[in-house]
């Protein structure tokens, strides 16, 4: 019965410390808190990012037993969650945010486990004066939940010194540090400008407690990707499409501006638009296979295909 | 004397958590929060002065609180009240609105006698803080 006290407990009452020899099952407590299905959610609809998974499952043990030695008085303090989350383009970093606000949540570390996302224009305001409320709005918003900061380092500009956006960092470092039980913020960014981002300001870095790094995909991966948000959106890839598309995989990889899942996604929209201009121009009649059918034909007409492999 | 008016106006003086359940009662009802202060409690005046706009699209009751402190640390010595805005159509009326803050000392009112035409009398109530000007009225 302990754990399931300590899960309902008021928080209007001051918790009365467990007994010493009070047994507890960690594994209860959480199935209990239901982040396994977040988990297994992660799993199923996230392709790949074995290191940024195996991380989460850390951090969330990490917050069970936490939360278990909260219940036994044990002081460990209220634990620094505020993580950045670096990676290239498309490797999956806003959609890992959102899973991390659904699980601290269901752990009980944020009250209402909304994502809140912005970038430096949502933060930073055009003339004096008009950042601190602005940074504030939104902190106010995101507030119970996980404030999401996309490309977090625009928010400092070097070559400017009367940039507003050092404004907005003080306030953020402010709210980082005294309002930890409050919100949770997840900073963003390409790995290397993120890197000179933290040396530029070292509060972030201190006040930070989980770097998590997103690799990028493998050429299978990304296959599987394309694989699933075909599958979203009722399409298929025919056999040949299917090598076509692996093929094109390959070859985009090589090229600049690649950018991950992104890429793909961008990759079978185009597709999808050759399909539909495709039927059209045959004319006659067609079928239900025929609308959820992606060809090679579809595949092999990007400019990708242009150039010779070997000259990329 | 101490003042008394709007939705708890016969409870003792609410607690920051009671405050902050009160705040997440307006916001799950989808009512904008305002928090609102002035110098001169006379229960006909309505316009308190505003702190900072009312805030829409709230989750959580941390950041109207956040903003109360901000509020009670600024003007200690005012009276500051909560005020649940609900803006759907045929009510765009405040639904809830509770003092949460307080000087420390409240003079209170005094009766005023109007002589009128005939032997008529007419009262009102006044404030004895509003004697002084704007800006010195409870100074603690």
């Amino acid at each position: 019965m302990t754990d399931t006290d300590a899960q309902d407990q008021d928080t209007t009452e001051t918790p009365q410390p467990l007994p010493d020899d009070t047994e507890i099952n960690l594994q209860e407590i959480y199935e209990q808190s239901r982040v396994q299905e977040v988990f297994e959610d992660l799993d199923r609809t996230l392709v790949g990012l074995k290191p940024v998974k195996t991380r989460i499952r850390e951090i969330a043990a990490l917050l069970v037993v936490d939360r278990v030695r909260r219940d036994f008085n044990l002081e460990s303090g209220a634990p620094t969650l505020h993580m950045s989350f670096t990676g290239n383009p498309g490797t999956g970093k806003t959609t890992v945010a959102e899973r991390m606000a659904e699980i601290l949540h269901r752990l009980g570390y944020v009250r209402e486990g909304h994502l809140v996302s912005v970038t430096r224009d949502d933060l930073v305001g055009q003339y004096i004066g008009h950042t601190a409320p602005k940074t504030k709005e939104v902190i106010k918003k995101a507030m119970g939940g996980v404030l999401f900061i996309d490309e977090a380092y625009y928010l400092y500009r070097p070559e400017n010194e009367r940039d507003y956006g050092q404004e907005a960092i003080e306030i953020l470092l402010q709210v980082m540090e005294n309002r930890r039980d409050d919100l949770v913020v997840i900073l963003a960014g390409y790995g290397d400008r993120m890197q000179k981002f933290f040396t530029s300001n070292p509060g972030f870095r201190s006040r930070i407690a989980h770097h998590i790094d997103f690799p990028d995909y493998e050429p299978d991966e990304l296959l599987a990707i394309g694989d699933i948000m075909l599958a979203e959106q009722s399409y298929h890839l025919s056999e040949d499409a299917r090598t076509a598309f692996a093929e094109y995989v390959e070859r985009r990889m090589q090229q600049p501006h690649f950018s991950n899942a992104r890429s793909i996604r961008n990759a079978l929209d185009r597709a999808r638009l050759r399909q539909a201009n495709r039927l059209f121009q045959r004319g006659g009649t067609i079928t239900k296979g025929d609308l959820v059918t992606l060809t090679a034909d579809d595949i092999r007409a990007s400019r990708v295909f242009d150039d010779p492999v070997d000259s990329a | 004397m101490r003042i008394t008016q709007g939705t708890f106006s016969f409870l003792p003086e609410l607690t920051d958590e009671q405050i902050s359940k009160q705040v997440k009662y307006c916001i799950d009802n989808g009512w904008s929060v305002g928090i609102e202060y002035t110098d001169d409690p006379h229960p006909r005046n309505t316009y308190w002065e505003m702190w900072g706009q009312p805030m829409f699209d709230l989750k959580d009751p941390a950041g109207v609180m956040m903003d109360l402190d901000e509020c009670r640390k600024t003007y200690p010595e005012t009276y500051i009240r909560i005020v649940g805005f609900d803006s759907t159509r045929g009510w765009e009326t405040p639904r809830l609105s509770f003092i949460v803050n307080r000087p420390s000392t409240e003079p209170g009112f005094g009766v005023v006698r109007q002589e009128c035409e005939g032997r008529k009398v007419r009262y009102t109530v006044h404030s004895y803080a509003t004697d002084k000007p704007h800006g010195q009225r409870y100074t603690g």
